[in-house]
């Protein structure tokens, strides 16, 4: 579904990713993991065609991103980091705005597209509310429900959980998980519980460079008894 | 293409949602009409004519427009909503056609809201409605070249007031070619045919025959060119 073919990234002298390939099917999560600035963002920057890669392209559902970004885009369901809505929208104005651009202009569509998305994302309530009064939790579920609108075989979410409580988080990741069956999913995260919770492989990246490539068993397995936080330090101690 | 329709949408109700529109209808209104009052003497030039209120836009442009172009793009910036915005399935060329036509209609909205003072002049004489027409059709083509302008600068900035000061900057330049006190200066140091080929470039030349009653090809041509070069270079600007 997913095919990530020698990735890079220069910003002037600086590497921010470096050469990075790897592949993702239908039914997988992938966690991406990797301290701050490891590139994790960027990558998937570079998947969904906002950045133009130095180097290297994605291939999703057989379209090269670097040139058909628009038919990428549009198999993609994408949460970028923090979630950026327009503040100004209501919640159901801002879910009709990305409806339309999505292509579901006839109204029964489109309402039904919606209410989807509202009853997935728990959006009820605030419906009527502007984004830029909505609590943080709230603010990353319109995100989601805006990556989730179209139904895309493909999802990319960056930080999906991050600022939620536990139980939004919990919830959010049985979203992730029911979804996951018909989808290809690419997440990152800090959080190396939710890996094992969720994901079915795991990309560690340090320094813009893939450091480990396999399943979360394998994972844990190179330091049994150890906890995944140590073997994550070890692992990206370059970054230090 | 058809993607213009609701980004135009999203922009356009956008000036509404927040309070933009009404500060921004109202200051114009009071700074066109009252300029025509009080400095252009609408009353005592004892005239059916609404030139006292059209002489004095290209100044009164030159403030306002970038006023309300600045936040075309600097905004999308700022806030992250670009990433969300490109990650659509939309063309920069759409997105930045969209965002313009909604600034423009949002601006002859503007002017056109100076109706009653048209119905005034009527009311107390027998205006030239011919003259009167072609005035608001040249004013609202020059907004767009203004506002063209603004939009480009706003790309090249993530923070408004930056993108405010350039598009003032750059549509000041195009004024003052124009203008007879600047052109006395430079015909002192130029050559007559050089200062005239520079007034070519300005928005204040191709303005005066509108507000004559004069629609000439040249001028328009001029007008949407300009408009259309920026924004040409405003779709370069977004491409990375």
């Amino acid at each position: 579904m997913i095919e990530v073919r020698g990735l890079a990234k220069n910003y002037g002298l600086f590497r921010a990713v470096d050469n990075v390939s790897f592949s993702v099917q239908r039914g997988d999560i992938l966690g991406f993991l990797g301290p701050n600035g490891a590139g994790k963002s960027t990558t998937m920057k570079m998947i969904t065609g906002f950045l133009r890669p130095t180097a290297g392209t994605a291939v999703v559902d057989g379209h090269d991103v670097t040139r058909a970004p628009i038919e990428v885009k549009r198999r993609i369901g994408y949460l970028p980091e923090s979630a950026p809505c327009y503040p100004e929208m209501t919640v159901a104005e801002f879910l009709a705005f990305i409806a339309e651009m999505r292509g579901f202009r006839a109204p029964v569509e489109k309402a039904a597209r919606i209410r989807r998305v509202v009853e997935l994302c728990h959006l009820d309530g605030v419906l009527g509310q502007s984004i830029e009064t909505l609590s943080k939790g709230f603010k990353q579920r319109v995100g989601f429900a805006q990556a989730l609108l179209h139904d895309p075989p493909v999802l990319v979410l960056d930080e999906p959980t991050d600022g939620l409580d536990p139980n939004q988080k919990n919830e959010v990741r049985a979203i992730i998980k029911q979804l996951a069956t018909q989808k290809a999913v690419i997440l990152s995260t800090h959080i190396l519980e939710e890996v094992d919770a969720l994901c079915t492989r795991i990309i560690l990246i340090s320094r813009g460079k893939v450091v480990v490539d396999e399943t979360p068993a394998a994972f844990r397995a190179r330091r049994p008894g150890a906890r995944l936080d140590e073997i994550f330090r070890e692992l990206t101690r370059g970054d230090i | 293409m058809s993607q213009i329709t609701p980004i135009f949408k999203r922009e356009f109700l956008g000036y509404f949602r927040t309070p933009v529109a009404y500060v921004f209808l109202i200051i114009f209104l009071l700074a066109s009409v009252g300029l025509a009052f009080f400095v252009g003497q609408l009353f005592k030039g004892n005239q059916a004519t609404l030139e006292a209120y059209f002489t004095f836009h290209p100044w009164l442009f030159l403030f306002l427009i970038p006023a309300a172009g600045m936040r075309l793009w600097s905004e999308e910036r700022r806030s992250g909503t670009i990433e969300l915005l490109f990650t659509l399935p939309v063309t920069p060329l759409d997105a930045v056609l969209g965002k313009f036509f909604a600034a423009w209609a949002f601006l002859a909205a503007a002017i056109l809201l100076s109706f009653p003072l048209a119905l005034t002049v009527a009311w107390l004489g027998d205006p030239d409605w011919g003259v009167m027409a072609s005035s608001y059709f040249g004013s609202i083509l020059m907004a767009g070249a203004y506002l063209g302008v603004c939009s480009l600068m706003s790309a090249l900035t993530k923070n408004q007031v930056v993108g405010f000061v350039l598009g003032l900057f750059a549509n000041l330049v195009l004024v003052f070619l124009g203008w007879s006190v600047f052109n006395g200066a430079l015909a002192a140091v130029f050559p007559q045919a050089i200062v005239d080929l520079l007034a070519n470039f300005s928005h204040t030349t191709h303005f005066d025959a509108f507000t004559k009653g004069i629609i000439d090809p040249k001028d328009v041509m001029f007008f949407l060119s300009l408009a259309g070069f920026c924004l040409f270079l405003n779709v370069l600007a977004l491409e990375r």
